[in-house]
């Protein structure tokens, strides 16, 4: 029996010990009793991000883009970064937020999908199933406390149909013909919506090219955590492609006129 | 056979005087009541067959699989007891996640052997388990180009140019050896394999049989796949006239 009042339990009100007199060390502890428990660290921000993803249904199925830029809080860290990753053959994922977070889960779906390839049953994963399993990933990490930092879009393109839907760290899926993460779905969104709702199944590579380019280049302008560098993947009957680096062309000349802007004159 | 009645063969975990453990024996003995299977390492790839007895006609074709596939790269032949076979498959693709968790790499085959070897011998060792009725021919393309291993029942394993296990192994091992392996490219294997494994049945004039074939190389992009049906029945023909012609 321990006879020390103060040990029985957090003191319910001033009456008691009113001036916290009782040496601080030898207060009564209601910490969990477990002694590991103080060790379980959770995510709880994301450190090396991605920012937006973008994506679009176009006649032959799904354009996506990203660029190469993994930022370290604001510092543009790593410039050579794949944002888009194919899964599977009829798949890509892309990510926006925390990097390790998608390395890890490139790691699991790659087991996946080995997994389902050795069954030799005849089956393989298509973009819904693999939408659907990250989804239920994502929402049971959230739900302990320890979610996946990411806001991911998955492309796919089988059987004849297109497929694009994201899923996010809190497992809220969504799906529509143009989908944007980050700060993409401000700034890129509403142009994607101009230029892609209702011509989904006219739109050509050409165009759906020139559409992003343009969405990246708003990005590249006003989006304090992207870069000017980007990939392009495109899912359709065909396969999977994802191309190399590509640059979008910028034009600052306009900051000439601007005060405050670079070495002033006067 | 001289074991029987001495007591010494009831148990694994005994050795008979002279040193050997029959219940290891025995389960050699299982592994030549099966059909046979082989593989064949060339330089630019691998292929596996299996000479699959059908003990029904009400079976459904290509039912019971022998060659299974461990990782996209590992391909596995057993010859000897179908769910032993079953169990070492299970058994090889977790070791094989299990390599890649660790390294983020495609395991080689060396290792995935050594692994299996581990787990089959520890079955050599308890009264309370039987050893595996198997033997298991593992191919693989890896990061050092083809190769080509068995498991035995005691947890042994070789690696082979060759392989052949099975009620037919000894001709197949005579014809295998006759093959000038290092000038073969993988399709021309399938039809040596094929050839090789409609031979040793003809020897045996067993009840029905269906061909299982398997390979990796070149034309599969390093992945284990199932021969194409095409070249699957192009195999079986060319095995049938090449029966008529021998000796």
């Amino acid at each position: 029996m321990d006879h020390f009042p103060t040990n029985w339990g957090r003191p319910r009100n001033d009456a008691y010990d009113a001036y916290g007199t009782f040496p601080l060390p030898h207060r009564p502890n209601n910490d969990t009793k477990d002694a590991f428990a103080s060790g379980v660290q959770r995510t709880q921000q994301p450190i090396v991000t991605g920012t937006s993803v973008l994506a679009l249904k176009y006649k032959d199925g799904i354009m996506m883009a990203a660029d190469n830029l993994a930022s370290y809080g604001s510092l543009a860290r790593f410039k050579d970064v794949q944002r888009l990753h194919p899964v599977g053959k009829y798949t890509v994922i892309g990510a926006g937020g925390d990097i390790s977070d998608f390395q890890y889960i490139q790691k699991f779906l790659e087991e996946l999908i080995i997994e389902e390839f050795t069954s030799q049953d005849g089956h393989d994963l298509g973009p819904a199933e693999i939408h659907e399993y990250l989804s239920q990933v994502m929402y049971a990490r959230r739900s302990k406390l320890n979610p996946l930092w990411n806001s991911l879009l998955v492309g796919g393109f089988k059987d004849g149909k297109s497929f694009l839907a994201y899923v996010d760290l809190l497992g809220t899926t969504y799906s529509a013909s143009t989908l944007a993460t980050g700060f993409g779905a401000y700034l890129a969104q509403p142009i994607l919506r101009k230029e892609v709702e209702g011509k989904e199944t006219e739109l050509t590579e050409d165009e759906a090219i020139r559409i992003m380019e343009t969405c990246i280049r708003v990005l590249y302008y006003r989006d304090a955590r992207s870069i000017d560098k980007y990939q392009l993947a495109t899912i359709t009957a065909d396969g999977v492609k994802i191309s190399d680096s590509r640059h979008i062309s910028t034009s600052w000349s306009f900051a000439e006129g601007i005060r405050g802007y670079g070495a002033q004159t006067q | 056979m001289t074991s029987i009645g001495t007591g010494y063969d009831l148990s694994a975990s005994t050795y008979s005087p002279d040193g050997r453990i029959f219940q290891v024996e025995y389960a050699t003995k299982a592994v030549e009541n099966s059909g046979t299977a082989i593989g064949v390492k060339v330089n630019d790839g691998i292929v596996l067959a299996v000479e699959k007895l059908i003990h029904s006609k009400l079976l459904v074709p290509e039912a019971n699989r022998r060659i299974q596939t461990i990782d996209r790269h590992i391909g596995l032949a057993t010859a000897g007891l179908l769910a032993d076979g079953r169990n070492i498959t299970t058994r090889a693709r977790d070791e094989a996640v299990n390599y890649r968790e660790a390294y983020n790499a495609p395991t080689p085959l060396k290792i995935l052997a050594d692994r299996l070897g581990l787990y089959v011998q520890a079955y050599t060792l308890y009264s309370s388990v039987r050893p595996f009725g198997i033997s298991t021919i593992l191919g693989a393309v890896d990061k050092d180009g083809p190769s080509l291993y068995v498991v035995e029942p005691s947890g042994v394993f070789f690696g082979y140019n060759g392989a052949a296990v099975g009620k037919g192994r000894q001709l197949a091992k005579t014809e295998l050896e006759k093959l000038k392996l290092s000038e073969l490219t993988t399709r021309e294997a399938v039809y040596e394999a094929a050839r090789i494994i409609y031979l040793v049945h003809e020897d045996a004039k067993e009840k029905e049989f269906e061909l299982e074939l398997s390979w990796i190389g070149k034309e599969t992009d390093g992945v284990h796949l199932p021969v194409p049906k095409d070249l699957h029945r192009d195999a079986e023909a060319k095995a049938k006239a090449a029966l008529e012609t021998f000796e």
